[in-house]
């Protein structure tokens, strides 16, 4: 199960490959075979499942491009008190 | 109120502050300088913004910000220091944003002298900055009308968002005359500023205020609307002042003050029997045109006195349209015409008319 | 238009923000105007000041920022962003104020007025956006263009003999006493990204709390007008521009220092 999800506003993205160059999962890329409403290849998630909602995608995103979500950590364990 | 002795740079200044003045931004430059310091001290006094600039350039930056901000601004100079805010103006004018700018005028071109002139005409009228568009410009003839006119410039400005601009020359800022000074005015407090200025967007749509329209049509239409404001001003402003003209078939223009010499003048030709009259344009844009066209078919011809080299009597010869000789008579280098020099003038007009 | 289910053990880490307007920018692919823009945002909205700031904007790449910014705006002459600044700030004293400037327009056309202004201590803040060219005039020499550097009206390179050495604005204004929090950062990477964004949030809050006069300049890229890719332009930034632009504070007033501790 994903850590992590990113949202693309694609027709946003101007293909500058930013957010491609510094996603420690390497899980985005440009399109290769489309172009969004710009005429530009739009940054796609190849590997959906190895996001872990770091978000430096958005970080460096020039457009604001990408909306982040991220699981939230299960419960811990209340401290006990000493 | 009664009437004291003022001088006209102060009462400029002081009447401005009657008028509500919230903010004033300048610079030094003689012979408008007691206007600068005259606010320097009375403005902090009331509680309001004093600033003296590094520059004009940015005197008139700091009007066009405090004008977007929606409150009530001014900045005085001389000439040379109304060519550096041109830029400023042009901004301004395009934005549409109320502005006064007060022009003590010196002699020119270049560093020129301190002493009076009315050599900028032309910009004040034609050319106050890159572009089409006009500031309302005002010439007063005396202290009590200086004083008169800065309270009818921030109204104008107000009105029609639209710079207005009061010229005089040094003559006028440096004497001293007995005038009124007009009752303190309340000033407006900053959360009645006009819902166009940019007083941060709570519970609104953002304002924004520029002068770039990239587009060729959209700045057509800019433009047009610009015009169309500048017509409605030329219908309902346009303010000037007659002397001895009913019966007159001789006629003098003047503003400013060398109308105020040609009173004089027409005084003494009409001692002489010379039927001279005298038109003194108040709004030296808009123009009286019409009412000159109109005592062109009266009188047999005019004569128009400036200190400069010939400048509003191309606006006179405008309005005229040939119906009658118009004359020209000037003195340069920041000298006063005196009545003594216009009579002559006034007899040749007489035997060539 | 598809609409994603989001799982509701997400949560939301980041999404525009509010003080940006959906309007889509007119900036090259790669250009970091959009980054420094979006930062600028997300400060404003952390601070919660979106409804009483009042922007101004500049002449150069970002003339039009009014139309990203979703706030108050003016458009100023070129250069002249830091007295029409001083002019709203001195009528609207409980308002924000900020001015957005090139390296043309704050380092060329602007001296006088950045100058003054920080002189004077104006409590208004500065985003000063340093790339090292003319980006909307089409790649001439700015006065912060490295020695050697190619531009369009130094096609030899920048001759420091007859064009003298680049401005370091930061530096030269960090001597001013009413300049209180003056810093120079970059938007190279997430880290740099990182770091602007709390320079440029210190610079908001010395102003909020009347500290003086304050200015994060931002080196910036112009891969367009630098002729390189979007990510050699970033390498050859970090590699030249950092080393003629330190990065870090120049200027930290006592009152800044006493607010940084606070954080």
């Amino acid at each position: 199960m994903a850590k992590g999800m990113v949202l693309i506003d694609e027709d946003r993205c101007k293909g500058c490959g930013l957010c491609v160059t510094v996603c420690p999962q390497h899980i985005l890329r440009l399109a290769e075979d489309r172009f969004n409403t710009k005429g530009y290849r739009p940054v796609e998630v190849v590997a959906p499942e190895a996001c872990t909602g770091c978000a430096l995608c958005a970080t460096i995103c020039p457009d604001v491009v990408f909306t982040v979500y991220r699981r939230k950590r299960p419960p811990q364990p209340a401290a006990v008190a000493a | 109120m009664a009437k004291e002795l003022l001088e006209g740079n102060a009462a400029i200044a002081e009447a401005a502050i009657r008028a509500g003045l919230e903010a004033y931004f300048g610079y030094p430059i003689t012979p408008q300088t007691e206007v600068l310091e005259h606010l320097a001290r009375r403005l902090p006094e009331e509680g309001r913004v004093f600033l003296q600039a590094e520059s004009e350039v940015a005197s008139i930056n700091m009007v066009y910000g405090a004008a977007c901000a929606g409150a009530r601004v001014m900045t005085s100079s001389s000439s040379p220091g109304i060519s550096l805010m041109q830029e400023g103006l042009s901004y301004i004018a395009c934005s549409e944003v109320p502005a006064v700018v007060i022009n003590i005028m010196r002699g020119g071109p270049g560093l020129g002298n301190v002493a009076p002139s009315q050599g900028d005409y032309f910009q004040a009228v034609k050319m106050a900055g890159h572009g089409d568009f006009h500031p309302i410009v005002l010439a007063p003839g005396n202290i009590q009308e200086a004083i008169d006119l800065v309270v009818l410039a921030f109204d104008l400005a107000e009105k029609y968002r639209t710079i207005a601009m009061v010229v005089a020359d040094g003559s006028l800022g440096q004497m001293m005359e007995p005038a009124e000074l007009p009752p303190m005015r309340p000033v407006r407090p900053p959360a009645e500023r006009p819902p166009w200025a940019l007083t941060g967007a709570r519970g609104r749509q953002p304002n924004i205020i520029t002068s770039l329209y990239l587009e060729p049509e959209v700045l057509e239409e800019v433009n047009l609307r610009l015009q169309a404001k500048l017509q409605e001003i030329a219908a309902n402003e346009v303010r000037w002042k007659e002397y001895s003209s009913e019966d007159a078939d001789l006629l003098l223009v003047a503003f400013g003050t060398v109308g105020r010499v040609c009173q004089t003048a027409v005084r003494e030709a009409r001692r002489q029997g010379l039927k001279v009259g005298l038109l003194r344009p108040i709004t030296l844009w808009p123009f009286p045109s019409a009412r000159l066209a109109e005592l062109a078919g009266q009188v047999r011809g005019m004569l128009v006195v400036e200190m400069n080299a010939g400048q509003m009597v191309e606006d006179v010869r405008l309005a005229v349209e040939g119906r009658c000789p118009v004359r020209f008579y000037g003195r340069l280098g920041g000298i006063i015409p005196l009545p003594d020099e216009i009579l002559p003038e006034l007899e040749r007009l007489d035997k060539e008319c | 238009m598809v609409t994603v289910e989001i799982p509701a053990d997400m949560e939301l880490v980041y999404k525009r923000p509010q003080s940006l307007t959906e309007t889509h920018t007119h900036y090259c692919p790669g250009c970091t105007h959009g980054i420094i823009h979006r930062l600028i945002a997300e400060v404003i909205d952390e601070l919660g000041i979106r409804e009483r700031t009042i922007g101004i904007a500049p002449v150069g790449c970002s003339v039009l920022a009014y139309y990203y910014f979703n706030m108050d705006f003016a458009e100023a002459a070129h250069g002249r962003a830091p007295a029409m600044a001083t002019g709203i700030k001195r009528v609207s004293p409980d308002r924000v104020v900020f001015t957005y400037q090139g390296d043309g327009d704050l380092a060329a056309i602007g001296t006088a007025e950045i100058i003054q202004a920080a002189n004077r201590g104006e409590l208004f803040t500065t985003i000063f956006v340093n790339n090292a060219i003319y980006g909307m005039t089409g790649g001439q020499m700015a006065p912060t263009t490295l020695p050697g550097q190619v531009t369009t009206s130094s096609p030899t390179g920048r001759d420091v003999e007859t064009a003298g050495f680049p401005m370091k604005m930061a530096e030269l204004l960090a001597v001013l006493p009413g300049a209180a929090y003056v810093t120079r950062q970059a938007v190279f990477d997430p880290r740099g990204i990182h770091r602007t964004r709390a320079a440029i949030k210190l610079a908001f809050q010395t102003q909020l709390a009347e500290l003086g006069f304050s200015l994060v300049e931002v080196l910036s890229t112009c891969n367009t007008n630098w002729h390189m890719g979007v990510v050699e332009a970033l390498e050859w930034a970090k590699k030249h521009m950092v080393a003629y632009y330190p990065l870090g504070d120049t200027k930290v007033s006592d009152g800044v220092r006493a607010l940084m501790e606070t954080r």
